[in-house]
């Protein structure tokens, strides 16, 4: 049964309309990210869970429990904002304590508790610390600690880490998975990074102008995204729109350029189609060398940028606009400038369909 | 854009407030229409002796020529002083805010104190004229208000940057100064220029004590002497400073500063 | 910018004339009251006119300034306070807000003799509102056992409140901006109620900003002058009145005496001053 469940939910403000009914359910202990770029309406579906805000039609439910019009400061859950909710007034120490002094917790207890917490986080030492005298990483340690102290029903994170540098961002959301998952709550998490919902989450739902695209888990989201925006959005991907010339062998036709593309088999002939390859399973042969252009896109090798172990190759042509990611070591094979020939490989190739009518107005050339 | 309402507390702690600005003042006008045979409503009568009344020409010029020569000497005061500061003299800058800070224990009353004790044999030209001792006086008086706002007003701009690239094209230093740098504090010197001339305006204490007969002092004559052309000169005084407040809110606006503070009290 | 000690001299000039002008017309001055307030009549040294300020009429008029002074403040600053929030708390129209701001800098400098004439027809012995209770309560405020009078010390703390309220407003407005949204939702959402934040947080973090601001109120209600005068004609024993009666009245006593008030308003004044400071930069410490 669902811990945590969004049914339907519709939020407007004036004109503008934030969540257009979406629907979430997170068993207990599960890790969500809403994922999507802003606007989307993940930080509106966010404080909706949390009470902030009301929706205008729909509800959320905790352990079977209607909580949508419930008042914020009774629905048991902790929130950790995206930067300065730590209270000035207070040190580290005392806002942890904040929750359980509010909850009438003994002091024996809470003095027990906050260093725990803060041992927790990481910052065992820091308690004594002002938030003004704490990094951006320190603060938001401290605050996912206050966020704990209470033991809440749900866990509700806003996009903690933007305002936080790369190098810390990265170890912070280890910690903030690692904590979760030893302490086992249910979470809801928010974030535009793509790469950070993916390393870290169980599930992981995209969301475009208030709808949700695509729910699942990371490794689905990344092999088979369900819509244009979701490839789009999560990692990179090489687009090609392409027309379904042969249902039966497969092929396509992409500006002029025959492809054979398994997963195009059994399309309607004329069905337009969006074929969308991973960089890194692109093959990138030089022009000269073996069979000809036929089923490969012709271009010219224009840049090459170094990203470590894998260099990242764009190739430019008519009506060719590729990225492939080919082993560094490799990389000489393919200098600046070089002609070369890209090809479909045979797998790690996704298909979508744009479009329910055929593009019926093009010509079809005669065959050879 | 969250669309909450209004909390009822809210409402009336602002209607308090409303309450409280505006009941005078419609007490005033009601005050000054009144009829002087019957004690009621209404009648322009007040209005008219006031108008009528030569010295309340005489004392608003005063006044509002006080006003303008506080403003000159002020700015030619200040606004080299501010720039100047800002462009070589940082370290001064705490020290003026400081000094600005002053007046806060030097308040008017104690001022004019010490200024007609100190100068009590200088020349009459100074001593016996508003335009020598009282405007003088005044520029200390508005200093606080001229330099927030110069100050604000300077650290818009990058006056290095402005400076330099002036002189590097080969402008004199009067160039800089009149085609470069006023141009662009405009606003700010024209925001304590107002408020110099609320301050100026509405000015009784130092004008009463030196025995200078300004339009506040005039007011107070009327206070004691005429009760319904009080209430009228008191309502044209009020409508002086808001015209004085609301030029400054023109002149400010779309840029985010402070409203300053004034207090003529 | 350092480039030889020869520059530097050269640069200081840039702010001597300012510097002439406020040493002639504000530092020497005030000087002048603090050397004569300890002269006598032949110019020598004497505390003599220290000691009658300590008399009972001027020491009275200390103590009236000081009373009026912190009930203003007070009564000023927990009202003006309660204004600014509502003004500018979640859920109220944004022309609510640039209405106050305008209200409050129109009201803040509306002050001295009309003010005293405006309150004077408001709750004057004939005044406006006096006729009004009058009217609609059957109750004259100026008879027992109300025994009102707007010449009175109530009466001034009334008409004071006009700028004190206004003048809270605009120095407490930044302040309150200065809470983050983020504070109260995380106590909300940690459980606390509305009074709970405020107790724990909001008012804690304002706490040395409404301070502050209460001492600037005392000391613009401690150094008015021209408001009392309009509404007493002089009759009121204010420290500043009291002093300006040494130059309108035919008081034909020692000048220096005047001068030894105004050390005390010094006194005051300063006091209110060195504590003023410290808490200016506490406040700003946390606007972080």
């Amino acid at each position: 049964m669902a811990y945590l469940e969004l049914r339907d939910l519709h939020r407007a403000f004036g004109s503008v309309v934030a969540l257009k009914g979406i629907d979430v359910a997170l068993e207990q202990g599960e890790f969500l990210s809403l994922l999507g770029p802003s606007g989307c309406g993940k930080t509106t579906a966010l404080r909706l869970v949390a009470g902030f805000d009301r929706p205008d039609a729909g509800s959320i439910l905790v352990d079977d429990k209607d909580v949508t019009r419930m008042s914020p400061n009774k629905r048991d859950m902790g929130m950790v904002f995206q930067a300065y909710s730590l209270f000035p007034n207070m040190t580290a120490a005392q806002n942890v304590e904040f929750g359980l002094k509010i909850r009438r917790h003994k002091r024996q207890a809470r003095h027990s508790r906050v260093p725990e917490l803060l041992e927790l986080v990481g910052l065992g030492d820091a308690g004594n610390r002002y938030p003004h005298q704490l990094s951006g990483g320190m603060q938001q340690r401290v605050a996912l600690a206050r966020a704990l102290a209470i033991e809440p029903r749900v866990l509700l994170l806003d996009e903690p880490l933007s305002a936080l540098d790369a190098k810390v961002r990265v170890q912070l959301r280890e910690e903030i998975r690692r904590i979760q998952l030893e302490l086992g709550i249910t979470t809801l998490y928010v974030t535009h990074d793509q790469e950070e919902a993916l390393s870290i989450s169980d599930h992981v739902a995209v969301m475009y102008g208030g709808r949700i695209e695509q729910m699942g888990t990371p490794v689905e989201m990344y092999n088979t995204p369900a819509t244009p925006f979701v490839a789009e959005f999560i990692g990179t991907m090489n687009r090609l729109e392409a027309t379904v010339v042969d249902g039966g062998d497969g092929e396509v036709d992409h500006k002029g350029t025959r492809l054979r593309v398994e997963a195009a088999r059994g399309l309607p002939r004329g069905e337009r189609v969006l074929v969308l390859i991973r960089p890194e399973s692109l093959e990138l042969e030089p022009a000269e060398s073996g069979p000809g252009p036929e089923g490969g896109l012709v271009g010219e090798v224009l840049t090459h940028t170094f990203l470590g172990s894998t260099t990242r190759v764009k190739v430019i042509g008519a009506g060719v606009d590729l990225i492939a990611d080919v082993p560094t070591s490799r990389i000489a094979s393919v200098p600046v400038g070089m002609s070369v020939i890209a090809r479909v490989p045979a797998e790690g190739v996704r298909l979508l369909s744009l479009a329910e009518q055929p593009a019926s107005a093009e010509p079809v050339p005669a065959g050879p | 854009m969250r669309r909450k309402r209004i909390a009822p507390a809210a409402v009336i702690w602002l209607l308090v407030g409303a309450a409280y600005f505006f009941i005078p003042l419609i007490a005033t006008l009601l005050f000054s229409l009144r009829k002087t045979s019957t004690g009621h409503c209404c009648s322009l009568a007040a209005y008219g002796y006031i108008v009528h009344d030569p010295q309340f020409w005489s004392t608003l010029r005063l006044s509002f020529q006080l006003a303008l020569e506080t403003i000159a000497i002020s700015l030619v005061l200040f606004v080299p002083t501010v720039y100047w500061v800002h462009l070589r003299l940082p370290r001064l800058r705490p020290v003026l805010a400081f000094l600005a800070l002053i007046p806060f224990v030097v308040p008017p009353i104690v001022l004019v104190v010490g200024l007609l004790d100190f100068y009590k044999g200088s020349p009459q030209w100074y001593y016996g004229s508003p335009y020598g001792f009282l405007a003088t006086a005044y520029v200390i008086l508005a200093f606080p208000y001229m330099f927030f706002s110069l100050d604000a007003g300077f650290r818009a701009i990058d006056v290095h940057t402005l400076t330099e690239a002036s002189q590097s094209l080969g402008a004199s230093w009067w160039t800089t100064m009149f085609r470069v740098i006023l141009p662009n504090i405009r606003v700010a010197a024209l925001g304590g220029a107002f408020l110099t001339l609320a301050i100026v305006m509405g000015e009784f204490t130092m004008a009463s004590l030196a025995a200078f007969h300004t339009f506040p002092t005039f007011i107070q004559y009327v206070n004691e002497t005429k009760a319904y052309p009080a209430a009228a000169v008191s309502l044209m005084s009020f409508g002086i400073t808001w015209l004085a407040m609301l030029a400054l809110l023109m002149v400010g606006r779309g840029r985010p500063g402070r409203v300053q503070i004034a207090g003529g009290h | 910018m350092k480039t030889g000690r020869r520059r530097l001299p050269l640069a200081w000039l840039g702010a001597v004339p300012f510097f002439l002008y406020a040493l002639l017309f504000l530092f020497i001055p005030a000087a002048s009251i603090i050397a004569g307030a300890f002269k006598d009549a032949k110019g020598h040294r004497t505390l003599s006119n220290i000691h009658q300020v300590f008399q009972s009429q001027y020491i009275d008029a200390f103590r009236t300034s000081i009373e009026i002074s912190v009930v203003t403040a007070l009564l000023g600053g927990a009202v003006g306070l309660a204004i600014a929030y509502a003004a500018l708390r979640e859920g109220t129209p944004r022309w609510i807000r640039s209405g106050m701001t305008t209200f409050s800098g129109v009201a803040a400098n509306f002050g001295g003799i009309p003010l005293a004439f405006a309150f004077i027809a408001t709750l004057g012995s004939v005044g406006i509102a006096t006729q009004f209770i009058d009217n609609v309560f059957g109750v004259n405020i100026y008879n027992s056992p109300v025994n009102f009078a707007i010449w009175s010390k109530t009466g001034v703390e009334i008409t004071y409140l006009y700028f004190q309220m206004p003048l809270m407003i605009l120095v407490i407005a930044p302040a309150i901006d200065g809470l983050r949204r983020e504070w109260r939702e995380a106590a909300s959402n940690l459980g606390a109620s509305s009074w709970q934040y405020w107790r724990h947080v909001g008012l804690p973090i304002l706490m040395p900003s409404i301070l502050g601001a209460m001492i600037l109120l005392f000391g613009n209600s401690f150094a008015a002058y021209a408001t009392a005068y309009g509404l007493t004609s002089g009759a009121i024993p204010l420290v500043p009145i009291v002093i300006g009666n040494f130059y309108t009245g035919d008081v034909l006593s020692n000048p220096h005496l005047a001068q030894a008030l105004a050390f005390g308003m010094f006194v005051v004044l300063g006091a209110m001053m060195l504590l003023y400071v410290p808490l200016q930069r506490r406040a700003s410490r946390w606007s972080r």
